[in-house]
């Protein structure tokens, strides 16, 4: 039996760019699965296909045991999108901005004046509630966002970047709402730019990029083919690269990579700060004179280099942008904002 | 974070499909579009200064030096002027539609709509008609000053109800246009002119502010025929101002009639298109 979400060979082009290139998935009821990418892998194109906003070229797609393409509206009564920028009307206060999503959801008024309490209450924004969106923070506009997302508290969500832009601690907040939805028994499919966000949140990782899946597994198998740990060395000089590569190839796991004009080394190690503090010992004892140390756990980059010898890129999703009326304004400036 | 139980005891969902839902739904983004309007109150009043402006500029600029039916009087010429500020004024509001449009679908509440079960039209109907409110607001505030300047009207209060109506429903054709302009630019800045520039020569080959029988021929068909020029000969008539064009074209010969069919099928193509656009906007 299919998932709360899935999809089979989805194909979506934009003039000469395959943003989806036959992507399969299957996110069973009660789960998360984390869709991780860089931008333009494809991440977008697939929630907005799932979410009955874009058609694609071809393939299945079926959400909560409805076809999408089919019965996109009955789709739409089922399912909460958070899309990648809050998307509120900021001149309407929090209250009237959830009011009438619960109305357009086919609430009666007063349903929807009575479920936008309870969210307002839920998200920490009960004393902003009859202030403009407009005059809220990144964070505070996000937990609306999300709020309205959840009007009907629908069986299956779709996030799309929902932490991008937020500074750690409202990331923090956020994800804690996040599980706490998940924990009542929420099908989630989530995207996000982050491994870290991913391995936090997601049952489930699909690694996407150039609008296909290269890769799927729990978190600890993608760290796991990727290598782990790591320890990253810069020495003070030159001459004392030979000396602490000696040192480190000791500890490693695996080669040492040396980017001679960074006088950076790196070495895949298991043990952790523990190993660290071996290494800065041994280190000093050569009398190589350290920048900087430390222990770097794998990033989206180091998943995507393991995976397809090449650093993360961005593309598609730029060509969507061009291809979509409105979109390239709001999404690029967003974008420059959480550089 | 605070946790409370998901469990909400809601009524059960109203009915949904058909023309109830769509017209409660435009209901519910026309109150949204109404509470803006009443958070950016610099935009009601910028709308309302342009033709106040207009009135006073055309009226003191070439009042007494354009000719109306022969006469060159100045109040003779503001007379006739109205019906066309009028028209021009309700018109001209419809780049608003446009860049409102624009502006939703750049933030990304398009997105939003579209993911709802709502009907399909109502982004659009709820814009259009809170937008046709405001119109109606400046009007108001036009009548006002248009009396001040020696406007008068001759054929009784109904008849200029009716020309008002004529008036509002052009605007809300026009807006359908600005609507799909919205729709099918990029930026609100680009739907602002966008929506702006085809109502210059729409809005001045036409008998608005000229006779258009002094016209070169060619110029004068353009005008007879446009839609706008039948709104605002019916309105010349249904006020009893000066000015009325005796050209024998049909729509200037039977106004009423031709603007409420003008504007009528006018509402009918764009909305299909505009809805069109819509459904598969943004993708």
């Amino acid at each position: 039996m299919p998932g709360a979400i899935y999809a089979e060979g989805l194909v979506k082009t934009f003039g000469e760019v395959r943003a989806l290139d036959g992507v399969d998935l299957d996110v069973p009821e009660g789960t998360v699965l984390g869709l991780l990418g860089p931008n333009g892998a494809g991440k977008t194109t697939a929630v907005r296909v799932l979410t009955t906003l874009l058609q694609p070229d071809s393939g299945k797609a079926v959400v909560n045991g409805i076809d999408v393409l089919k019965h996109p509206n009955e789709v739409r009564r089922s399912i909460g999108l958070s899309g990648q920028f809050a998307a509120v009307d900021e001149y309407l206060t929090g209250r009237e901005n959830l009011q009438m999503v619960g109305q357009l959801y086919q609430m009666s008024g007063r349903d929807a004046k009575k479920r936008a309490v309870e969210l307002l209450d839920r998200f920490n924004l009960t004393d902003a509630a009859d202030r403009p969106a407009k005059t809220y923070s990144g964070g505070m506009r996000r937990r609306l966002d999300l709020a309205a997302a959840l009007v009907v508290s629908p069986p299956v969500m779709f996030m799309d970047e929902p932490t991008t832009g937020l500074d750690p601690r409202n990331r923090q907040q956020l994800w804690e709402v996040i599980q706490e939805l998940v924990r009542g028994g929420t099908t989630l499919l989530l995207t996000t730019q982050y491994l870290e966000e991913a391995d936090h949140l997601a049952d489930t990782i699909c690694v996407v990029d150039h609008g296909k899946v290269i890769a799927r597994g729990t978190a600890d198998e993608l760290k796991a083919r990727t290598g782990g740990e790591r320890v990253e060395v810069v020495v003070h000089q030159r001459d004392q690269i030979a000396p602490a590569t000696e040192v480190l190839r000791g500890f490693g796991k695996g080669e040492v990579a040396v980017a001679e004009h960074t006088r950076k080394l790196t070495v895949p190690v298991t043990g952790g700060a523990k190993l660290l503090a071996e290494v800065i010992r041994d280190l000093d004892a050569r009398g190589v004179e350290i920048d900087d140390i430390g222990l770097r756990r794998p990033t989206l980059d180091d998943v995507f280099i393991s995976l397809t010898g090449h650093a993360a890129e961005a593309a598609a999703e730029e060509a969507e942008d061009a291809a979509r009326p409105g979109g390239q304004g709001g999404r690029g400036s967003q974008k420059e904002k959480t550089k | 974070m605070t946790t409370t139980t998901e469990a909400v005891n809601l009524t059960a969902p109203l009915p949904r499909g058909g023309i109830v839902q769509s017209v409660r739904d435009s209901l519910v983004i026309a109150k949204r579009n109404l509470l803006r309007m009443t958070r950016i109150p610099e935009v009601i009043i910028f709308g309302m200064i342009q033709p106040v402006m207009f009135v006073v500029l055309f009226s003191y600029v070439f009042g007494g030096s354009v000719s109306v039916g022969g006469n060159t009087s100045a109040v003779e010429y503001r007379n006739f002027l109205m019906a066309g500020i009028f028209a021009q004024t309700v018109t001209f509001a419809t780049a608003g539609s446009g860049a409102g449009i624009a502006d939703d679908m750049h933030k990304g509440l398009i997105d939003r709509f579209r993911s709802l079960p709502m009907s399909r039209g109502a982004v659009l109907t709820g814009r259009t008609l809170a937008d046709l409110v405001q119109t109606a607001l400046t009007i108001v505030v036009l009548v006002i000053v248009a009396l001040l300047v020696g406007w008068r009207i001759h054929e009784g209060i109904p008849k200029a109800l009716a020309a008002f109506g004529l008036l509002l429903l052009l605007g809300y054709a026009f807006s359908w246009i600005g609507a799909l302009i919205g729709l099918s630019v990029r930026t609100p800045e680009a739907a602002t002119s966008g929506g702006l520039i085809w109502l210059f020569p729409v809005t001045f080959v036409s008998n608005a502010f000229v006779d258009s029988s002094q016209m070169t021929p060619w110029l004068r068909h353009i005008a007879d025929w446009n839609p706008f020029s039948a709104t605002v000969q019916a309105c010349r008539e249904l006020f009893g101002n000066p000015g009325v064009s005796q050209s024998d074209a049909w729509p200037m010969q039977y106004p009423v009639w031709a603007s409420l069919i003008w504007s009528i099928v006018i509402i009918v193509l764009f909305r299909t298109l505009a809805v069109r656009k819509y459904r598969s906007a943004a993708g």
